[in-house]
């Protein structure tokens, strides 16, 4: 007889959770680590918050916040990324619903929210540049245009996986896994949302004016 | 088109850099015909290349870290060779640019490349396993977390044979390590070398401490958890806060080197204090990540051999968390001289203090343990005792140095350099020793034999304290770490006896080579028929040695944290009739190593400045994980009928008995 069989000892408990259940099923798993990929993303962000924090006063007499900052344009920013972190959330909801009309709409309004916001930003960074304020001018810009700029690369990136879910979907329908996948995506859009508030008060609002 | 990279960048004129790196690349070269003479690779590919069986994946992990010891130990005997000729009026044999490749490459790759991958190797061997669950979360990423910490591994010696390596120290502080003072690409093979690997091990901390906390077998609540599993858990909880941190802190670096921003420059208002704050605020809790786990290899084997419960389970558990929270608050320890008022070093010098007090809970834990056992003194509790012996005595040092006026007299000497090699040594890497001759067993079925154990053990044992207790007395006297030359005469007969020490380690290193050989030859004597060759008490026991690819045909049910231990007093395991299941697992796959492949290239392209190749590795990687993104069919099932079958044809326990 083989020693494995051991959990014929008593029936197994079906019940999932955090105590004597068992392992957990899939869906709770792959949401689970996300959620934890999320809070390292965070950390990351902190350090690059510590140090804005640290340098932002070193502009080595060159440009400073001041001077280069527009509140309108971070406003504007800031909306744009509630905005669609609202219609990201109403896709999430389509999807539960199976409504894949409502989904495409909804998502297609995020990617374009997401996009405006991105090219703003750019536009920004080259306005920034053009005035003789580069990253490599002093301290403080190097530190404001790594932390923003490592917010924009992420929600770039979170564009391009926007675009391949909604391409899953047409090809797919909402098939377990690829539900699984939006799920995860519209978690990384909110936490984008929530580093971005961190911005706009760090940079925009204590270091604006 | 090959950015910075000409044939002048290969150490021609360095006799003893192209010896060695030709040395690698000859080894590197007959290892890869020897396999491919014997007609290895389809059974490579298919088995371990390509594996996503967690076991697997932490032999891999383990093995890179015993090629890579060798390495390190390389280095770190080259050192020791320098500083006890190259005294006085003597030159020594290394040039002081080769010399400081030589300790940077010494302390990065044994910490990155030596106990992290050996510690990660272990965790993924053994906490499915002692769970009693099949897999870890996710499989796929446990292998492309494996190669990354290979791809880095792989740049890491690279360096060797194209370019030279950094001269910087391990933590590469600047402004050395900025493009004014260091501008070849050394700074930049550590930089990419270790985003690499760091991305490698942040993924894998992600899945360990998924699979611990959501993948367990009913009934293992967590304080049924073993102690492994606890141990396991706090340090990959560590990885996640620590690691991002320098991965944030290394870009910061690689853009102050890449795109003339200034972090950390001397010009344009860097500060070169921040660089050494981030690093440290990771670099501390990278050490309770090493330690906290061999922590648990200690707890396991103590009580094994023992033959007793570890004593105060609950105060171990709560003993591992207040380190694990401790350890992010005493940074600062590691440069008082910064300039910090005295308030701020009283602090981090008493919060440092206080670490000692759960890790002392602990040795007192594994001494009552030990206490009235009926103990077998196998090689992996001959490592536990020289362990606790080492350790306290690095922890005590580690005490004096954690008193900011002591420091301020013994920051940067040989003192120091004692004393991290004495909780290093004596703490992490014989706790890995005792894990590897515990669990070779369990992963290889067979044990490993025991009189070359023991004489590895007694050599590393005294060969630790010939090499580190006179750097003791040297850096009381005032003697500086990272010394190429040595001025002071009277030096020389302990650093004498330091080199002595050094060759004794190697002669315990020799020692692990020959068992691992003999124990090879004569396996089929040492077979584990029985899956618990030491009469063990966790879950792991309960299955073959070599587990089967699903570890465990059915799963187990836990009711105490013994759970093995119990199940074999109550004779529960001989009343049982099996019933078969059908099992899902997951499907082999190359992502991992076309991950390495990318890994390596786009690293490589990046440090030597070939801009195409990295837009085209960037692009490569964009590609494939979309590819895979798309892919489906990523489990096959093993039918109830073939699972039967295989369990008829091992040996387990019930049948051994």
């Amino acid at each position: 007889m083989s020693i494995t069989s051991i959990a014929d000892i008593a029936p197994h408990h079906v019940a999932p959770g955090r105590g004597g259940g068992g392992p957990a099923p899939t869906r709770i798993v792959v949401a689970y680590g996300f959620w934890i990929f999320l809070l390292s993303d965070i950390i990351l962000f902190s350090g690059l918050f510590a140090a804005y924090a640290v340098l932002s006063s070193n502009s080595a007499g060159g440009p400073t916040g001041q001077e280069l900052f527009s509140f309108k344009t971070a406003f504007i920013e800031t909306m744009l990324l509630l905005v669609s972190s609202y219609t990201c959330g109403l896709g999430a909801l389509s999807m539960e619903r199976d409504r894949a009309d409502f989904f495409h709409l909804f998502f297609a309004l995020t990617f374009v929210l997401g996009a405006a916001f991105v090219a703003i930003e750019i536009s920004e960074f080259v306005g920034m540049i053009g005035e003789g304020a580069p990253p490599s001018r002093s301290a403080f810009l190097s530190s404001f245009f790594t932390l923003v700029g490592t917010h924009g690369t992420h929600v770039t990136f979170g564009l391009i996986w926007l675009g391949y879910m909604m391409a899953q979907v047409v090809a797919k329908g909402f098939r377990g896994h690829v539900k699984q996948r939006i799920l995860c995506f519209s978690l990384f859009w909110h936490a984008l949302d929530i580093v971005w508030v961190g911005v706009f008060t760090l940079v925009y609002l204590m270091g604006g004016r | 088109m090959l950015g910075r990279l000409t044939w002048a960048s290969i150490p021609f004129d360095e006799p003893i850099a192209l010896v060695a790196g030709g040395g690698a690349v000859l080894g590197g070269l007959a290892v890869l015909a020897l396999i491919t003479m014997m007609g290895w690779w389809p059974y490579l590919w298919r088995e371990w290349l390509t594996s996503v069986d967690h076991k697997r994946i932490g032999v891999m992990y383990s093995f890179l870290a015993l090629i890579m010891l060798l390495r390190g130990f390389a280095d770190g005997i080259m050192m020791r060779s320098q500083q006890a000729i190259a005294v006085g009026g003597a030159e020594g044999y290394l040039p002081p640019d080769h010399y400081d490749q030589i300790f940077s490459a010494h302390g990065t790759i044994m910490i990155f490349f030596v106990a992290m991958p050996f510690v990660v190797g272990l965790m993924n061997f053994v906490v499915p396993l002692q769970l009693g669950v099949r897999d870890v979360a996710f499989p796929v990423l446990n292998s492309v977390s494996f190669w990354l910490t290979a791809s880095g591994a792989l740049l890491v010696n690279a360096s060797l044979v194209i370019g030279n390596f950094s001269r910087t120290g391990w933590l590469a502080y600047p402004p050395l390590s900025e493009l004014a003072f260091s501008p070849d690409v050394g700074v930049d093979y550590w930089l990419w070398s270790l985003q690499i690997s760091g991305i490698g091990t942040l993924l894998a901390g992600i899945n360990m401490v998924t699979t611990i906390l959501k993948l367990r077998a009913p009934g293992m609540v967590y304080f049924r958890m073993p102690v492994f599993c606890w141990t396991a858990l706090a340090s990959n909880m560590l990885i996640i806060a620590a690691f991002p941190i320098l991965t944030a802190t290394m870009a910061m670096l690689a853009l102050d080197r890449y795109l003339g921003m200034h972090f950390f420059t001397n010009e344009g208002g860097g500060n070169q204090m921040m660089y050494v704050n981030l690093i440290w605020a990771w670099g501390h809790p990278e050490v309770y990540i090493l330690v906290l786990p061999v922590f648990g290899v200690f707890s396991e084997v103590i009580a094994t051999f023992s033959g007793k419960a570890l004593f105060g389970y609950r105060s171990m558990v709560l003993a591992t968390l207040a380190i694990c929270v401790l350890s992010f608050m005493v940074w600062l320890h590691h440069f008082f001289t910064m300039g910090a008022s005295a308030d701020v070093n009283a602090f981090f010098g008493v919060m440092s203090m206080v670490i000692a007090v759960p890790t002392g809970v602990k040795v007192f834990n594994w001494l009552f343990t030990l206490f009235h056992g009926r103990v077998r003194f196998t090689p992996p509790v001959l490592w536990s005792i020289g362990f606790m012996v080492t350790f306290v005595v690095g922890g005590m040092t580690g005490v004096l140095l954690a008193v900011p006026p002591v420091d301020f007299v013994l920051h940067n000497s040989v003192f120091l350099i004692a004393h991290f090699h004495n909780v290093i040594i004596g703490g992490v890497l014989f706790g890995l020793f005792a894990g590897y001759t515990y669990w070779f067993p369990k992963a290889f079925g067979f044990t490993l034999h025991e009189g070359w154990g023991k004489a590895s053990f007694w050599c590393w044992f005294v060969g630790f304290y010939l090499a580190f207790m006179p750097l003791y007395v040297l850096g009381l006297e005032g003697m500086t770490r990272r010394l190429q030359h040595i001025n002071n005469a009277e030096w020389q007969p302990l650093l004498f006896v330091a080199e002595a020490g050094a060759v004794t380690i190697m002669a315990g290193i020799a020692c692990q080579i020959m068992q691992l050989y003999v124990s090879i030859r004569t396996r089929e004597q040492r077979r584990d028929l029985t899956g618990d060759p030491w009469n063990g008490r966790t879950l792991e026991w309960a299955t073959a040695s070599p587990p089967p690819v699903y570890n465990f045909a059915m799963m187990p049910e836990v009711d105490d944290v013994d759970a093995f231990w119990e199940m074999k007093k109550r004779r529960e395991l001989d009343e049982l009739t099996p019933t078969y299941e059908d099992i899902e697992m997951p499907r082999n796959t190359p992502i991992g190593i076309f991950t390495a492949a990318v890994a390596v290239t786009t690293g490589f392209a990046l440090i030597w400045h070939i801009w195409w190749m990295v837009i085209l590795g960037l692009i490569a990687a964009a590609v494939a994980t979309m590819a895979f993104g798309w892919s489906e069919d990523r489990e096959f099932e093993i039918p109830a009928a073939e699972v039967a079958r295989l369990e008829s044809n091992r040996v387990g326990l019930g049948q051994a008995a």
